[in-house]
């Protein structure tokens, strides 16, 4: 299971800059992100080379910020490869909280991002089907 | 029989020289003294140790050796404590916002709703109010006392009452058009608010029959009332009144504009510094304290209103001999007043401790659009239990909007925001930020 870094943030400017700014100066890497927002508020997701210290140093700067487990899977980089996977989700009943996609790829491959309400039974449901998942260390130093 | 330039409800009691109505104020006072004594075991016991007794009230000014009343002690003595009467005694309750979840709650008797009525007649009638008034009641009818006391007065005199109440501004505009209302009651924001509408509906606003209106419930300023009467073709008079003294009617303008006379037969008016509790000299500002020389129900001594103004110096050209205070310039506490409905911060805060996924470090942000109040609530959310889905967020904010709506009974918008953002100012944070100007 891969694990994800989740900021609560205002919508107020400047301050996207300000967590990128922090992640620099502790020579830490984002390897994927997506935003979620509302009128008032956004919750930024990082996938980071280093999600525990990431964690940490957010937290030593009062930021509201939460660890999510979430799944990687490769999907093939042409067209219907994410229609194929999401048609094995849905044959198996599997509802998707959200997804995004990730920055680095592999060789005709890319990566998704998948946060499902219960991750274990997911795996499990998918476990012989033709679905590869990323195992987490692997992901963060691609 | 003296001659007045405007007419007055209670000549007698109203025109009173000053020196007669001390001795009325004195003998009412020393009722008071021993009814609360015998009735009140608040004030029995109060008394008992300042060593007070009833006979020890000689001149009118021996009431700065009484003890002050404040909304805390009401909210001690929740819901009845306070009452001087049997509830068999009791004909109305009405309650307004307490300090904390539980509301002041007041009782009337038959009398004091008669006494109530009287100062109405007295505050419509100083306002331009007769019995062929048409009088559009446009403050809230309920446990708030905006409605029903106006509502009370207006029949008093005879005047035909539309009991319409607040909000729902497409039938106010109607009725002023085709009921020929020729008196306003609302607070004074909500008649601007009403002002635009007529504008952007394009009423002829010199075709309505309005002459006069009377504001209250909320602080305003003079450039509100030429803000009024510049947009309505009305003259704008100030009332002013609290539940705990009795609702509206406490003090009224008379047409002169100049200052709130204050009915000094019923309430008994001082100023005093709120830090130290002396009194002020005329003309200085402080906090109004008030006596209820004649109410039966909850009779108080000594109110702290937390309303800051001062006496007028002078007589007034009306005739009436009545002290005038000055209008409400502030409060000594940290209540704001939202669309008329009284708010404590510390309402607010009750809330918030009861729910986990927000810390209570909040910040109210009050602002007037299109001439209506609209109340922010800033919360920080809890580090400790984030949750990272929106719909999850959103549902906090949904169910603490929900919550303070419930204990304030007017709407709030709430904003989450990140942990220490909320201002602090030498380890307290800075809970209020009043944005309008009035």
């Amino acid at each position: 299971m891969v694990k994800q870094v989740s900021i609560f943030l205002e919508n107020r400017a400047g301050r996207l800059y300000e967590v990128s700014s922090l992640m620099a100066k502790n020579n830490l890497n984002i390897r994927a992100l997506s935003i979620a927002d509302t009128s008032d508020f956004g919750i930024l997701r990082l996938i980071m080379n280093d999600p525990d210290k990431t964690i940490e140093v957010l937290k030593k700067e009062n930021y509201t910020v939460s660890a999510t487990d979430v799944l990687a899977i490769e999907v093939d980089d042409k067209p219907g490869g994410l229609a194929k996977i999401l048609g094995i989700f849905n044959e198996n009943r599997i509802n998707i909280e959200y997804m995004y996609a990730f920055l680095g790829k592999l060789p005709n491959r890319a990566i998704m991002i998948f946060r499902f309400d219960n991750n274990k039974l997911v795996l499990e449901k998918l476990s012989n089907k033709d679905v590869k998942f990323i195992e987490a260390k692997d992901l963060y130093n691609l | 029989m003296r001659k007045f330039p405007y007419a007055i409800w209670n000549p007698e009691m109203e025109t009173m020289d000053p020196d007669t109505r001390k001795s009325l104020q004195l003998y009412r006072l020393k009722d008071l003294v021993s009814y609360v004594y015998e009735n009140v075991p608040f004030y029995t016991r109060k008394f008992n140790e300042m060593k007070i007794m009833p006979g020890d009230i000689r001149r009118i000014e021996d009431i700065q050796n009484l003890p002050f009343t404040t909304k805390t002690d009401l909210r001690d003595n929740y819901p009845y404590g306070l009452f001087a009467v049997p509830l068999e005694k009791i004909v109305r309750i009405h309650a307004s916002s307490g300090t904390t979840g539980k509301p002041t709650v007041v009782g009337y008797t038959r009398e004091d709703i008669d006494i109530w009525s009287e100062v109405m007649a007295r505050s419509l009638t100083a306002s331009g109010a007769t019995q062929h008034s048409i009088v559009q009641n446009a403050y809230g009818y309920g446990l708030f006392t905006g409605g029903l006391g106006i509502h009370y007065g207006a029949e008093k005199i005879g005047a035909s009452v539309i009991p319409i109440s607040g909000g729902n501004t497409a039938r106010q505009i109607l009725i002023l058009e085709d009921f020929g209302s020729d008196i306003l009651t609302c607070t004074p924001s909500y008649t601007l608010y009403l002002a635009e509408e007529l504008e952007k509906k394009g009423v002829d606003r010199k075709k309505l029959k309005l002459r006069y209106g009377v504001f209250g419930a909320e602080p305003w300023s003079e450039a509100m009332r030429k803000e009024i009467e510049k947009r309505l073709p009305i003259k704008a008079l100030n009332i002013y009144g609290l539940s705990e003294i009795i609702g509206p009617g406490v003090a009224n303008e008379c047409l002169e504009q100049n200052g709130l006379h204050i009915f000094d037969d019923h309430f008994y008016p001082e100023i005093v510094d709120p830090d130290s509790g002396l009194p002020l000299k005329p003309g200085q500002k402080g906090e109004l304290v008030i006596t209820t020389l004649t109410k039966k129900g909850i009779p108080l001594i000594r109110y702290r209103t937390r309303d800051l103004t001062s006496f007028v110096p002078g007589e007034c050209p009306c005739g009436r001999t009545q002290p005038r205070i000055d209008r409400i310039m502030g409060r000594s506490d940290d209540m704001l007043i939202i669309r008329g409905i009284n708010v404590f911060p510390s309402q607010i805060e009750e809330v918030l401790v009861k729910i986990e996924e927000v810390s209570p470090h909040y910040q109210l942000i009050v602002e007037r659009e299109h001439n209506l109040d609209v109340l922010t609530v800033m919360v920080e959310v809890n580090q400790n239990v984030f949750s990272d889905e929106i719909k999850g967020l959103e549902t906090s904010e949904k169910k603490i909007q929900e919550e303070i709506e419930n204990v304030l009974g007017i709407s709030v918008r709430v904003k989450l925001v990140e942990p220490r953002t909320v201002e602090r100012s030498e380890g307290k944070a800075k809970r209020i930020v009043d944005k309008r100007r009035i």
